[in-house]
């Protein structure tokens, strides 16, 4: 068994409007920031997986993500594996 | 009439819906969220108000898999009566049992103030003893109200009249100033295509006496009362 750490992403739906992203680019454009757009706000969730093989761990964290970590009505997820150990990408 | 109010750890309105459902002569009894089975003879489940575990992930997304939840699934899905409010609409979306989700009100804000509601169904079990097109004044007290869910479902649930309560003026007009949280079409409840789980943003149970301001929010416990009553009867 290995260890590994998996990042996951959270965001809602391109179609559905983002409120906290379009006030944080209000902010930004008031700071002299235009060039700057299209701001997204999500979530960030670390664990860490025990597993024999990264395709395992990434099928553990889909799973997760699937039926708890995101609500698939609204939200889109992406999964990141790395191996812990090393810290280098599995 | 017999009614269960689940408590979820940071659960804050199931004793008002306890008081709520009593208002109109029923029992209501406390069912803590650990249980694994339901008392018998139940007629009607409540998901109350509240921050259930903190609101942390998302509203509703932890207390979605707390014991009980396997039991309120059953019993939904062989034809009980299940009413969320607030939290527990956010509940029921979450576990699946109504379409769409609830997120971040439009304004950012937390909203806590009445509210008018036009009845968009009145052949439900939740709202059989109004008429179609009353204006109801319930107060909302949330900060992730807005409801929302893809086209296709909006379609379908508008199509099948799934649609409960609609935000509007007090005289009924569906405006965008009369909706609190930017929820799409200014939509405040829904039942599911079966039509006995509701789940509804608005607090009835904060609106039961007139002392509390409104006594609007009784038809919804008076119209399960009616419905279970003619079931019996039947």
């Amino acid at each position: 068994m290995k260890t590994y750490t998996a990042s996951i992403t959270v965001t809602l739906r391109r179609a559905i409007l983002d409120v906290q992203g379009k006030a944080v680019e209000h902010a930004l454009h008031s700071l002299h920031m235009p060039a700057l757009g299209n701001v997204r706000i999500g979530k960030h969730i670390e664990l860490d997986v025990q597993a024999p093989d990264k395709e395992t761990a990434h099928g553990l964290v889909m799973d997760a993500c699937s039926k708890l970590l995101s609500n698939p009505v609204m939200e889109d997820f992406s999964v990141h594996i790395m191996e812990k150990a090393s810290g280098v990408p599995a | 009439m017999k009614i269960g109010v689940v408590t979820f750890p940071g659960s804050n309105c199931d004793a008002d819906a306890r008081y709520g459902a009593t208002v109109t002569g029923n029992d209501a009894i406390q069912l803590w969220h650990k249980e694994t089975s339901l008392p018998l003879g139940l007629d009607v489940i409540i998901l109350p108000g509240g921050f259930s575990y903190g609101d942390y992930l998302r509203t509703g997304a932890i207390a979605r898999f707390s014991p009980i939840m396997n039991e309120v699934l059953r019993f939904a899905n062989s034809g009980g009566l299940v009413l969320g409010i607030c939290n527990g609409f956010q509940i029921l979306c979450e576990s699946g049992l109504l379409p769409g989700g609830l997120i971040r009100n439009e304004n950012l804000s937390f909203v806590c103030k009445d509210v008018h509601l036009r009845v968009e169904n009145s052949v439900t079990p939740f709202s059989c003893t109004v008429k179609l097109g009353t204006v109801l004044r319930v107060p909302v007290a949330h900060g992730d109200g807005r409801f929302t869910a893809p086209q296709e479902t909006i379609d379908r649930i508008e199509g099948n009249g799934q649609v409960l309560y609609r935000y509007t003026t007090a005289t009924g007009d569906a405006t965008p100033e009369s909706n609190p949280n930017g929820s799409i079409h200014n939509i405040a409840g829904i039942i599911n295509e079966r039509g006995n789980v509701m789940g509804m943003m608005p607090h009835p149970e904060r609106a039961c006496e007139p002392i509390l301001g409104s006594a609007d929010g009784v038809s919804v416990f008076a119209s399960l009362d009616l419905h279970v009553a003619h079931s019996i009867l039947i």
